[in-house]
């Protein structure tokens, strides 16, 4: 199964263009970082450049409207995530809680969709994957 | 905290914790059946105080010190007459610092273990029932479901397979020199039988077989960590990865199969192919090949960068049509050198009928058939089937997809080798 660590950090959609992470949480996030590595679960990661240098793109009425950043209304952004590949959703919670995290860092933890190999009405009866998948296997 | 929560944070950590708690146990004991042992012990404890107390802060140096306290508990209540017992004992009983291995270590014990566990000693079964439990983590039911066996039967042979290491008394090292590259070997071949066996599972079956790919390539990850130089440890990543790719797009909504060039390319996994094309450049980079085109190699690449090279020559043609088959030949012949196997040889001359016209393949799979090893392999009439069906032969083609068909493994590939032969007379008639 894969799961999304996308990481919250409180203050970012505020950051002007450019604003770079201190040197003392880049160490600490590459070692975590190569915790997951030699423990064979990364699979992607990336830091995202803060929303003062984006844009939104909106679809009300079918017609899409870009706004820049930064974003004055909205309270929380993504500052980056990994992409991990474990056995379930608490091996990925654990890992996320190993994370160096700061005072104002929130990890959000989501499992990614993937193609399963039955149809779509069991799948979304599914509420226990793995054991709904055990059951659809035995029939 | 619910105790089945609990449970399944256990779970999750004894995944993350187990092989290395397991390892640096090893080290201190020297054997790795009762290394096993103690850590289950430590599980155990761990299964009893969790609930009660909540999970601590570092869960895996927790797990550590209740095995070590478990150990000296056990020992304690035994004759301590044995001189092993006690300078073992005495190692445990060291200071609390010894609790947490510095980094090169764990990475060292991690290596060990593995070497261990893929002993040539034990069978291949055994090293790769002994791989799952003590590098994967897995539960010996789960391993048991993974290969169709009876639970009991996966446990004895784990059992059996620990006694014969701690009755050698099998050192607890990596191994070094000429031995290196015939043991890697076999750790290698382990490794990629395990994720063989999750590729071929098929749709419906029990999930834990096809997560048998993502146990494999776990494991393929860590050991391109613990062996970083090792370019054949690279090329078998890559070849998973690449092979991985293709998961999603091999079987039709009845799970019947979907043959590559047929594939939706679209439904190939571009994330795992780029991991795999960058761990197969860092296999040819160790190989000594310099960029652009990383064509020629220094040193003679081996059978899993070469079976990755050609998985990669398919994940980078967008389309089947510009699939470059003539690199794939060559890649085969080189590959024919080291592993002279039925597959590769009928590979190879598909390859070549790809890339020098079907007549050519042709000439290669009826020099095949000579070969006894050939006699009963089903995929030799059914590739030539298609050569002959290609050459507009038609009713030879049929002929030869109904041979296959009777040779076949199983009724899902007869199903589908029937209705070669069908489509063969159809053609002969249009």
């Amino acid at each position: 199964m894969r799961f999304m660590m996308i990481m919250i950090p409180k203050g970012y959609e505020r950051a002007t263009p450019g604003t770079m992470p201190d040197p003392k949480a880049v160490e600490a996030m590459m070692k975590y970082n190569e915790a997951l590595q030699k423990a064979g679960v990364l699979l992607a990661l990336d830091g995202l450049h803060p929303p003062s240098m984006g844009a939104r793109v909106s679809f009300a009425g079918g017609k899409p409207k870009v706004t820049d950043g930064p974003f004055a209304e909205v309270k929380e952004v993504v500052g980056g995530y990994w992409m991990i590949q474990v056995k379930s959703k608490e091996e990925a919670v654990q890992w996320a809680m190993r994370c160096p995290g700061g005072e104002n860092e929130v990890i959000e933890v989501r499992q990614v969709q993937e193609f399963a190999d039955f149809p779509a009405d069991v799948q979304e009866a599914a509420a226990g994957y793995p054991e709904m998948k055990e059951q659809t296997g035995k029939k | 905290m619910t105790s089945s929560a609990t449970q399944r944070a256990v779970d999750a950590l004894w995944r993350i914790e187990s092989a290395g708690l397991i390892a640096a146990l090893a080290r201190k004991v020297r054997d790795i059946g009762l290394a096993e042992e103690l850590a289950q012990d430590a599980l155990v404890a761990a299964l009893e105080q969790w609930p009660v107390e909540g999970i601590p802060e570092n869960p895996g140096a927790w797990l550590m010190a209740a095995a070590k306290h478990r150990a000296i508990d056990r020992w304690r209540h035994r004759s301590l007459v044995e001189r092993k017992h006690a300078q073992w004992v005495h190692e445990l009983e060291g200071r609390a610092d010894d609790d947490l291995p510095a980094p090169d270590e764990v990475a060292d014990d991690l290596l060990r273990l593995i070497f261990a566990a893929c002993h040539p000693l034990l069978t291949q079964e055994d090293q790769v029932a002994l791989t799952l439990r003590l590098v994967g983590g897995l539960t010996t039911g789960e391993i048991a479901r993974a290969f169709l066996v009876a639970e009991s039967t996966l446990a004895q042979r784990i059992v059996r397979a620990k006694r014969t290491l701690s009755d050698a008394k099998i050192p607890f090292e990596v191994p070094a020199g000429g031995d290196l590259s015939q043991r890697l070997a076999a750790v290698l071949q382990v490794v990629y039988l395990i994720f063989n066996e999750g590729y071929s599972a098929t749709a419906g079956e029990d999930w834990v077989r096809p997560q048998l790919c993502e146990d494999a390539m776990r494991l393929g990850r860590i050991l391109a960590e613990l062996a970083p130089r090792e370019p054949e440890v690279h090329g078998l990543v890559a070849l998973m990865e690449l092979q991985a790719s293709r998961l999603r797009a091999r079987s039709d909504a009845l799970g019947d199969p979907i043959l590559l060039p047929d594939q939706d390319r679209s439904r190939w996994d571009h994330l795992l192919i780029q991991r795999g094309l960058a761990a197969l450049e860092r296999a040819a980079r160790l190989n000594g090949a310099r960029p652009p085109g990383f064509a020629k190699f220094a040193i003679a690449p081996g059978p899993y960068v070469l079976q990755a090279e050609i998985a990669a020559c398919h994940a980078r043609a967008r389309t089947s049509d510009s699939t470059d088959w003539v690199r794939i030949a060559a890649l085969y012949t080189a590959l024919a050198v080291l592993l002279p196997t039925p597959v590769v040889e009928l590979n190879r001359a598909v390859a070549v009928g790809m890339a020098e016209g079907p007549a050519a393949g042709l000439a290669l799979v009826d020099a095949l058939r000579e070969s006894p090893t050939m006699l009963n392999y089903h995929l030799v009439p059914a590739v030539r089937g298609d050569l002959l069906q290609k050459l507009g032969r038609y009713a030879q083609a049929a002929e030869e997809f109904e041979r296959a068909a009777v040779l076949a493994g199983s009724e899902r590939e007869r199903r589908y080798l029937r209705k070669r032969a069908a489509g063969a007379r159809a053609a002969g008639q249009g």
